[in-house]
């Protein structure tokens, strides 16, 4: 019966305070997000019971894994977690299918060679069965990573950076099917990731942790629209500028920022902010355009940098700050950018944040 | 000869220089193989034979296979599950620990006998306890155990510190408990280092003589092994002493060419963990 994972830690870290509060639903997919030292994985650990916090709960449906009021402490192999660890660490003097069998101990052994192999079919690696760690590929190992997390039977799934060991090409598919097995199992899985575009595709809600707290927690999609923080909106992708905030006279709040300009934004604030804004809502006109369009803010820039990235192009521009804006390959060759042009970046007061900070 | 060895680019070095080199590395390899290849020069096969089939020669060598097992037995049995205590807890006064367990490396084997002798002979520390023994094969495991055990801990720890903590968390959330992790996980993960060990604790071990000398003294069948028996009977009876180093140096060699053998695959991703 699937169920609930619900997790409290406060400790130490170092020199960072752990403080969480974490509940994920049967079947959903938590995804914490944020810079590595953060102490992210320090949560899987203590799900896992691999770390002991000074103080905290941790609970899978009707089984009390850790609660240190109660003195309740089940060692790792009393719990059923599926744990994917950051780089696999798949055993090396085990062949794959060995590795997967090492989660079947429990079943008699007649069975863990079957077992085990109908795992790697279903995730695609029965060709790879009898292969050594070291001879598989990035994605190969997370296949069998996989198919051992599940040999485990696991009531909760605890992923460290599942995708990040892949190369780009492979991690696209990866990505599809890891949503499409976290979903068939029914159990909540917990994540973390430094990345937020891995955080968005796989989890549910995302959890932004910051220095031991989860500083916003919402759907991807609400933590881009509304970071909480200037740090929240630059992991979203988003580029901030800073400035100092003044109420203006006509409902818009005037940003003057660090290195000259102003722009302009709907949100309220004052003092110190940071305007968010997102690369792909900047548009890019010639100097000396003589019609503008409806767009509020326009910052004199020059083209720093012209990378293609996957059919967008993206600018490196300095406006007083660098900001990024994504165009497509047709506009750079149309308006002939190139490192050194001068342009004017312009977008819309509406498409701006003013965040705390 | 030295023509081939020279740099492939001409010029760089004087010419002397590379002709110094290959000499001075002549006279390494002649110099430290020079004695071997006199005790197997003048060992014919027939006489090697004939006195080996000597009952002392043949003891000796019995009581060195028993006494060495034994003693490895032991060292393997506390000292692998002790090496993994050294590598992976961290507690006040660890290095000294260390540098404690690795003293008998560098102690005199004459030292190390009256050390034993001091300790566990006659009249001996714990003598009051009723552990006491000397002159006998059980004083000659002990010695043995007491020099070789640290090149096993030493090497088995070094080992034990390689693992990557993450196999045994992995091991832990796939089921295992901590003795099981260890078992199935981290030994057969450090095994090349752990054979190595063994093999420098083998050697050691064969050839002790000071100490065992010191605290079983020499009786044949009894405390004199294989290296006692060739200091016994060098002035008496030479070709004897020749017959057994011969099987001695045949053993070493077998030992060297198998931690070769084992460090080889080892390099080439036989075993450790995985990459990344």
């Amino acid at each position: 019966m699937p169920a609930d994972l619900a997790v409290e830690a406060t400790t130490t870290l170092g020199d960072i305070e752990l403080d969480v509060s974490l509940r994920v639903g049967a079947g959903e997919c938590l995804a914490l997000v944020g810079p590595s030292g953060a102490g992210k994985s320090s949560v899987l650990r203590v799900a896992a019971g691999l770390l002991r916090p000074r103080a905290g709960t941790v609970r899978c449906g009707e089984e009390t894994w850790l609660d240190t009021l109660g003195r309740i402490d089940r060692p790792p192999e009393e719990r059923r977690c599926g744990y994917v660890f950051q780089e696999y660490a798949l055993f090396g003097h085990l062949s794959a299918w060995q590795n997967v069998a090492f989660a079947l101990r429990d079943r008699p052994r007649a069975q863990r060679r079957k077992r085990a192999h109908e795992l790697l079919e279903r995730l695609g690696m029965a060709a790879r069965a009898d292969a050594r760690p070291r001879t598989l590929s990035g994605g190969e190992r997370q296949r069998v990573a996989l198919a051992r997390a599940l040999a485990r039977a696991p009531r909760a799934f605890l992923l460290d950076e599942p995708l990040s060991a892949l190369d780009v090409r492979t991690r696209t598919a990866a990505t599809r099917e890891l949503a499409a097995l976290l979903g068939e199992s029914g159990v909540p899985a917990l994540m973390v990731t430094h990345d937020f575009a891995q955080a968005a595709a796989l989890g549910d809600l995302v959890g932004v942790v910051e220095a031991g707290h989860v500083v916003q927690k919402g759907t991807p999609a609400e933590l881009a629209a509304r970071p909480v923080s200037a740090f929240v909106a630059d992991l979203t992708g988003a580029v901030v500028l800073t400035g100092r905030a003044l109420a203006g006279d006509d409902g818009l709040t005037r940003v003057a920022l660090e290195g000259g300009e102003e722009v302009v934004s709907p949100d309220g604030a004052a003092g110190p902010v940071g305007v968010s804004v997102f690369p792909w809502d900047i548009t890019i006109e010639p100097p000396h355009a003589t019609v503008h369009g409806s767009a509020r803010n326009r910052l004199a820039a020059e083209v720093t940098s012209v990378t293609e990235i996957g059919g967008r192009v993206r600018l490196g521009l300095a406006a007083g700050q660098p900001l990024v804006a994504e165009v497509t390959a047709a506009a750079v060759a149309e308006l002939g950018l190139r490192p050194g042009t001068r342009v004017v970046a312009s977008f819309k007061a509406t498409a701006t944040r003013l965040v705390a900070r | 000869m030295l023509r081939a060895w020279s740099p492939a680019r001409r010029g760089e070095r004087p010419p002397w220089f590379g002709a110094l080199v290959a000499l001075a590395a002549a006279l390494v390899l002649t110099f430290l193989t020079l004695p071997v290849v006199a005790i197997l020069v003048d060992s014919s096969p027939v006489q090697l034979l004939a006195s080996l089939a000597e009952p002392g020669a043949l003891d000796a060598l019995w009581l060195s296979a028993r006494a060495t097992a034994v003693a490895l037995g032991l060292i393997m049995l506390v000292g692998t599950p002790a090496a993994w205590f050294l590598a992976t807890r961290r507690f006040r006064g660890r290095a000294l620990v260390i540098t404690l367990v690795e003293l008998p490396l560098v102690l005199p084997p004459a030292v190390a006998g009256i050390g034993l002798l001091a300790a566990m002979g006659p009249e001996g520390l714990l003598a009051p306890l009723g552990v006491s023994t000397s002159l006998s094969t059980a004083a000659v495991v002990l010695a043995l155990t007491f020099v070789s055990a640290p090149f096993f801990v030493r090497q088995a720890q070094a080992s034990f510190s390689a693992v990557d903590p993450t196999l045994v968390d992995a091991a832990r959330t796939l089921g295992a408990s901590e003795a099981a992790a260890f078992a199935r996980v981290v030994v057969p993960t450090a095994w090349p280092g752990l054979v190595a060990g063994t093999a420098l604790a083998l050697g050691r071990a064969l050839g002790e003589f000071g100490a065992t000398l010191m605290f079983a003294g020499s009786f044949a069948g009894v405390t004199q092994t294989a290296p006692l028996a060739i200091y016994d009977r060098f002035a008496t009876d030479f070709p004897s002493a020749i017959a057994l180093s011969a099987v001695l140096v045949a053993v070493s060699g077998a030992i060297l060419l198998a931690v070769k053998f084992v460090r080889g695959s080892e390099a080439l991703g036989g075993a450790g963990r995985p990459r990344g």
